[in-house]
């Protein structure tokens, strides 16, 4: 790892001047992903400014407008939070599939959907719930923040303070997970708010995505037969040594459907 | 720069540069080799000690974020003669060949029955996903994790 400036601050303002103040600035939020990019060097910042002295980033909060999770919440915490079990239990089943359980206890949601990973699961649910990204200036929409890989709508000063998501009348999230890593090779949210269907896509291309297409067919007929006659294009999805672009489209119809069932299995919330 | 770090219930001063891993603070600077460094690229699990309680990997994790904490690694939890119920459970059942993976293991899955409910064979082997074993095939440990479970 190449040598850094590190920096702790303890208010928001604080980290805002200090990264403004450097050469070439990161910030530091569970570094599940950064420290091991810094050991391989394919990351140098020149400071290294650690969040976790930030409260505000911190707590998890219901109000009529949904649920509004800190950017700090480690995947352990959102999977056991007793508030999020009861009124998003898709988005605590989803962050227990996250990595590992080391991974889980350090791992933040605002880290995870700052760095558009492709593989990432949170980029689903935030696309799949229709949520907000909260940051120290603006509210950005979550259909609006994934721009490409590793890629957001997020100015390079600007810091996510929280995620904010809708509470779904029901909703299922299904992936097909890399052995070695946990990632999701596909994973499909699809999400019930009376009756309009939203459905999240991640894996599949360089961000995640929402399935318009398949949205449409699902608000004319809520059924997993309806998939069938589904075409969904590979154009543009990722090709790798874990799959390639064609296959990653077919599982996005088949997580898409294995997401549906569960759903539907749900009692109707409305 | 200088740091004050809180490891098995010492405090310890140590100057480092920022860029050093919790790993190399506690086995070059402490002389705590229990956590051992496998992969260094944070898959295999070898180097987990507990931050506050919970499991994480400490080839992962700058030392000087942990300077508020409470380290805890494999040399914090039994003496000799006085062993953790995990380490009992893993000699009783002879859940390590050549044991290099055996301080991650244990402090992992103490984590796992500690925050855990409902443990079964099932989720033991899911709870130890961040932990890779090349020699047992993992039955045994399974079998001594599960053994404390059931004394719980």
């Amino acid at each position: 790892m190449y040598s850094f400036d590190y920096h702790k601050p303890t208010a928001l303002d604080q980290a805002l001047d200090l990264f403004k103040g450097a050469d070439d600035p990161i910030f530091l939020a569970g570094g599940m992903t950064l420290i091991p990019t810094m050991k391989q060097r394919l990351a140098a910042p020149t400071d290294v400014i650690d969040l976790s002295g930030l409260d505000v980033l911190k707590g998890i909060a219901l109000s009529e407008a949904g649920l509004s999770i800190g950017a700090l919440t480690t995947h352990n915490e959102v999977a056991t939070h007793p508030l999020i079990k009861l009124h998003l239990p898709v988005l605590a089943q989803l962050a227990a599939t996250i990595g590992d359980n080391q991974v889980r206890n350090r791992g933040t949601i605002g880290g995870s959907i700052a760095n558009s990973d492709p593989a990432a699961d949170y980029p689903a649910a935030l696309i799949g719930l229709g949520g907000t990204v909260v940051t120290q200036s603006r509210s950005i929409a979550g259909d609006d923040f994934f721009l490409d890989l590793f890629e957001t709508a997020l100015h390079p000063c600007e810091l996510i303070t929280r995620i904010e998501f809708p509470l779904p009348d029901r909703a299922a999230y299904a992936k097909f997970r890399n052995q070695a890593s946990g990632y999701a090779v596909v994973g499909a949210l699809v999400a019930d708010f009376q009756g309009k269907i939203r459905v999240g896509i991640t894996g599949a291309g360089p961000c995640a995505c929402r399935a318009i297409g398949i949205e449409n067919e699902l608000m004319k007929d809520l059924s997993v037969d309806v998939l069938d006659h589904v075409e969904v294009p590979d154009a543009g999805f990722n090709s790798d040594i874990h799959a390639s672009a064609e296959y990653r489209a077919h599982l996005v119809k088949v997580l898409t459907k294995r997401a549906l069932t569960q759903l539907l299995s749900q009692k109707n919330a409305s | 720069m200088k740091i004050e770090i809180d490891v098995n219930n010492t405090v310890h001063e140590v100057v480092i540069e920022p860029n050093t891993l919790l790993v190399t603070v506690l086995r070059e600077n402490l002389h705590l080799t229990g956590a051992h460094v496998g992969c260094d690229t944070s898959q295999c699990g070898a180097c987990t000690v507990h931050l506050d309680g919970r499991a994480v990997k400490s080839c992962a994790v700058l030392a000087v974020q942990v300077a508020d904490a409470k380290v805890v690694t494999i040399e914090g939890i039994g003496e000799v003669d006085n062993l953790h119920p995990m380490q009992t459970a893993f000699r009783e059942h002879h859940a390590l060949q050549c044991g290099f993976c055996t301080p991650g293991m244990i402090m992992q899955a103490i984590d796992l029955v500690t925050h855990e409910d409902n443990l079964d064979r099932e989720k033991i082997r899911q709870g130890l996903e961040g932990n890779l074993c090349r020699c047992t095939g993992y039955h045994n440990i399974v079998s001594a994790i599960e053994s404390v479970v059931d004394k719980t």
